[in-house]
């Protein structure tokens, strides 16, 4: 199934802003976070179609998933 | 106090009293900057350092900013400039509150910083600076981090509270802080090119949102560092929702986070 993924911030140094990937059914966030080398401790908002959501939740085919990592400097 | 009231009244100039002549009256009654700015705006003048605000900020508003006290946690790279901002948009207590020393690694950003002042407690140098800017500014300076022990007296009485700290742990213990006394928190945070702020009021459970899959550790801004303009921005859009908050006017960012990119420059909001 295609899942557009959206990277945000340090996350698109060498990757990308944008992609339409292809992913299996059943594939859950935490797959894609893994897939795209994103350390867990960096993770920031993790998105679906504008909703927040946990690393556990399933993608559905044509969802969007958003992608920010953590911010906490002052 | 009609003595007073007759004084200023005289030596305005239109409705706007000058610096000079607040000064003068301070000396001649016996009276404190801020005595004296609050009889200014008692006698319907605008003290003149602000006429450049009056076209957004009424003088009514500008006396409202001046009965205002927001606590600014924090004076480092955020801290440094909404101190200023506060400072002279004229907000008429500021407390200051941090528990450290200015280090040369703060020189890159920090807007309090100085080569002469390394070593000296950044609150100490804070409170001297608004002296400096804005005397009829009443400033208190703590030497401290703020926490579940000291926090409900150093928050007391706030209008508002401002995060400027340089981690979540802090910042989520001063969201609870600020729920439990029921006072709006404008929070902001920053990393290299990047940075976010966000307005909590009592009873919402937004920075939580926010932070949800945080792991207990540093964000990006371990790796990346701070620029000088990154917290210069995230400040000045936190100050902009203090302003908001004080005066109870524009849309706040409440229920949703900004966030920026100044390397793209690119501006994203997010629900919360």
């Amino acid at each position: 199934m295609q899942i557009t993924v959206k990277l945000f911030a340090t996350f698109r140094t060498g990757r990308f802003d944008i992609e339409a990937r292809d992913y299996p059914e059943g594939t859950t966030v935490a797959a894609i976070v893994d897939d795209l080398g994103l350390p867990r401790e960096q993770l920031g908002i993790l998105m679906i179609n504008g909703r927040h959501v946990d690393l556990t939740r399933v993608l559905a085919a044509g969802e969007t998933l958003a992608i920010f990592p953590l911010v906490g400097g002052g | 106090m009609a003595g007073l009231e007759q004084y200023l009244k005289t030596n305005a100039a239109g409705d706007l009293l000058a610096w000079g002549k607040q000064v003068e009256a301070a000396e001649c009654f016996g009276l404190s900057l801020a005595a004296v700015e609050e009889a200014i705006f008692a006698a319907g003048l605008l003290p003149a350092r602000y006429q450049r605000n009056r076209q957004m900020i009424s003088t009514a508003q500008q006396q409202q900013l001046f009965r205002s006290k927001v606590v600014v946690i924090g004076a480092g790279g955020l801290g440094g400039y909404i101190l200023e901002q506060l400072a002279r948009l004229g907000v008429g207590q500021i407390v200051t509150i941090d528990d450290d020393v200015f280090e040369e690694n703060n020189l890159n950003r920090q807007l309090l910083s100085s080569p002469a002042d390394l070593g000296r407690v950044k609150v100490e140098v804070a409170a001297e600076r608004i002296a400096v800017i804005n005397p009829a500014v009443t400033v208190t300076p703590v030497r401290a981090l703020c926490g579940r022990d000291n926090g409900t007296a150093l928050l007391a009485g706030a209008d508002c509270v401002v995060d400027a700290v340089d981690n979540v742990t802090a910042r989520l213990e001063l969201a609870e802080l600020c729920g439990e006394l029921a006072i709006p928190l404008v929070h902001g945070a920053i990393a290299g090119w990047y940075g976010h702020v966000a307005t909590i009021l009592p009873g919402e459970r937004s920075l939580h949102t926010l932070y949800r899959h945080w792991q207990g550790g540093k964000g990006v801004e371990q790796q990346l560092g701070n620029p000088s303009f990154t917290p210069a921005t995230a400040a000045s859009l936190e100050v902009a929702e203090v302003c908001k908050l004080l005066l109870g006017q524009g849309r706040l960012l409440r229920g949703r986070q900004l966030t920026f990119n100044l390397f793209d420059m690119e501006v994203d909001e997010i629900p919360l």
